[in-house]
C-alpha cells in the first residue's frame, strides 16, 4: 500500500495521536503524519475530516476519515487482521480492556490534568489522591489482565496497553513539575516496570515524547489557559 | 451448560434500555433485577465497584459494566443472530463515532433540560436539537441508521426517545417540530417488540421527572 493511503493529522504532544501512531506501528502500516499546529488555526484537512469535534487524531484511510482515537485503534486492529492482535480476542476480555479504556479517558486522566491546574495546596493535594486512587485500581488491573505476562495485553502490547501507555509522558511530566512519584516500587510495583517495558517497545519509542520538551509545551499550555483564552 | 445472565437494571435509564433492547433482539434469556438507586444492593456494588452504576449485565458470574460495552460485548458473544454492529470496519467505525457522540451530548444537554431554567435551560435546548440534527443528518433517507436492518446506532439512540416528552413538557417546545425525521425513525423503531418493550412509557419518565425535580428542588 504506498505510503500516502494512510495518513495521520496529529500532534507530537498530543497522547490520543500518540494511541493511532502505536497502533499502526504494531501492524507494520508506513503511514504519512501531519502535524497540526496546537494553538493556532486548525487545517482545512483538519476541519473538513473531523466537522463535528475538530479534533486530533483523525485517521485517513484512503479518502476515508476516521476520528476519536479508540475508534481509530480498533478500526486499525480490523483492517490489518493479519498482523498481530490489539484487542484480546475473548469477548470478556475484550469488554474488560474497554472498560479500563474508557475509565482512563473519563476519570483518570482528567484527574491527572487537575493536579496541573490545581490552585492552591488543598486543591492540589485533592487532586493527588485521586490519580492514587485510579492507580491502585489500575494496579490491580493490571495483575488481572496481565496473568503474570509482561503487558496488560499478554506478551504483546495490547489495546488496554496503547490507552494507558500514551499518558506515560504526561504522567512524567506532571511527577516533575510536582516533585511527587505517581507511580512508585511502594504503591505500585507491577506498573512501574511495565511503564518501562511499554516505553522501550520498538511501536512506542519512537513516538513516545521526551519529557523535558513535554514539560516545556506543558508549561505553555498551562500560561495560556490560565492567562488568555487561546486562538480557536 | 445453560448461560446464566442477570442485569442489574433501573427502568428509567436509556442505558439499561440499550441493553433491554440488543437483548431482546437476540432472543437472549436472562433475568432483569431492578436496583433501587438510593439503596444499591451489595451485587451492584461488589459486580460494578468502580462505578457503582447501572446497568451491569452478570454473564456466568463475571460483569460487563458501560452500556456500550455491554452492547457490544452481547453483539460479540451472540454473532449469530440479528447482527448490531456492521461487518466492514469502516461502518463499524462510523457506527462507534456517533455511538460516542450520543454519549457525550445527548444525555447531559437533556438533563440541562429538565434539571435547569432561564438561560441555562435554552442553552441545553438549543444544543440539544442542535445535535438531533447531526444525528438527522447522520440518518439521512436510511430506514435505519444501521441501513436497512436495525443496528448498534439505532439501539444506542432509541431509549432517549422515552425521555422526549419529558424533555418536551419541562422546556416547553416540540422536539418533532424541529426533528421529524428524528421522531419518525424513533417511531419506526418502535414498531419492533425488542424496542416497544424495552422503553417504559413517556408519560412514566415524564412523572419520574417530575418527582426528581421535587427532589433537587426545581420549579
Amino acid at each position: 500500500m504506498a505510503k500516502s493511503d494512510v495518513k495521520v493529522l496529529g500532534s507530537w504532544p498530543s497522547q490520543y495521536v500518540m494511541r493511532a501512531r502505536i497502533a499502526l506501528n504494531i501492524k507494520s502500516v508506513s503511514y504519512e503524519f501531519l502535524e497540526e499546529k496546537l494553538w493556532e488555526s486548525k487545517s482545512e484537512l483538519l476541519l473538513k475530516s473531523n466537522p463535528v469535534h475538530k479534533k486530533i487524531p483523525v485517521l485517513i484511510h484512503g479518502d476515508k476519515p476516521i476520528c476519536e482515537s479508540l475508534i481509530i485503534v480498533q478500526y486499525i486492529d480490523e483492517v490489518w487482521s493479519s498482523g498481530p492482535s490489539i484487542l484480546p480476542s475473548d469477548p470478556h476480555e475484550r469488554a474488560t480492556a474497554r472498560f479500563w479504556a474508557a475509565y482512563l479517558d473519563e476519570k483518570w486522566f482528567p484527574s491527572i490534568r487537575s493536579i496541573g491546574m490545581a490552585q492552591g495546596e488543598d486543591a492540589r493535594k485533592t487532586a493527588i489522591a485521586q490519580v492514587e486512587e485510579g492507580l491502585v485500581l489500575l494496579e490491580e488491573a493490571f495483575g488481572n489482565c496481565s496473568k503474570g505476562k509482561p503487558f496488560f495485553g499478554g506478551d504483546q502490547i495490547g489495546y488496554l496497553d496503547i490507552a494507558f501507555g500514551c499518558f506515560l509522558a504526561w504522567l512524567r511530566v506532571t511527577e516533575k513539575i510536582s516533585g511527587i512519584k505517581l507511580l512508585s516500587e511502594a504503591n505500585t510495583p507491577a506498573l512501574l516496570n511495565w511503564a518501562d517495558r511499554f516505553c522501550s517497545d520498538a511501536a512506542v519509542k519512537d513516538v513516545m515524547p521526551d519529557t523535558e520538551k513535554l514539560a516545556e509545551f506543558g508549561k505553555m499550555v498551562i500560561a495560556k489557559m490560565r492567562g488568555a483564552a487561546p486562538p480557536k | 451448560m445453560a448461560d446464566e445472565l442477570v442485569l442489574l437494571d433501573f427502568w428509567p435509564s436509556p442505558f439499561g434500555m440499550r441493553v433491554r433492547i440488543a437483548l431482546a433482539e437476540k432472543g437472549i434469556k436472562h433475568e432483569y433485577r431492578e436496583e433501587d438507586l438510593r439503596n444499591k444492593s451489595a451485587l451492584l456494588l461488589q459486580m460494578n465497584p468502580v462505578h457503582k452504576k447501572i446497568p451491569v449485565l452478570i454473564h456466568n458470574g463475571k460483569p460487563v459494566c458501560e452500556s456500550l460495552i455491554q452492547v457490544q460485548y452481547i453483539d460479540e458473544v451472540w454473532h449469530d443472530q440479528a447482527p448490531l454492529l456492521p461487518s466492514d470496519p469502516y461502518q463499524r467505525a462510523i457506527a462507534r463515532f456517533w455511538a460516542d457522540f450520543v454519549d457525550k451530548k445527548i444525555y447531559d444537554h437533556g438533563t440541562k433540560i429538565w434539571r435547569t431554567k432561564g438561560e441555562e435551560q435554552e442553552a441545553g435546548k438549543k444544543e440539544f436539537i442542535e445535535c438531533l440534527k447531526l444525528l438527522e443528518g447522520e440518518l439521512g433517507d436510511k430506514p435505519y441508521f444501521g441501513g436497512e436492518n436495525f443496528g448498534f446506532l439505532d439501539v444506542v439512540l432509541v431509549p432517549f426517545y422515552s425521555w422526549f416528552h419529558a424533555y418536551e413538557k419541562c422546556g416547553n417546545f416540540s422536539i418533532e417540530a424541529e426533528c421529524p425525521k428524528l421522531i419518525a425513525w424513533a417511531k419506526r423503531c418502535l414498531q419492533k417488540e425488542s424496542v416497544s418493550k424495552s422503553l417504559p412509557d413517556q408519560e412514566k419518565v415524564y412523572g419520574f421527572v417530575l418527582q426528581l425535580k421535587k427532589v433537587f428542588g426545581i420549579e
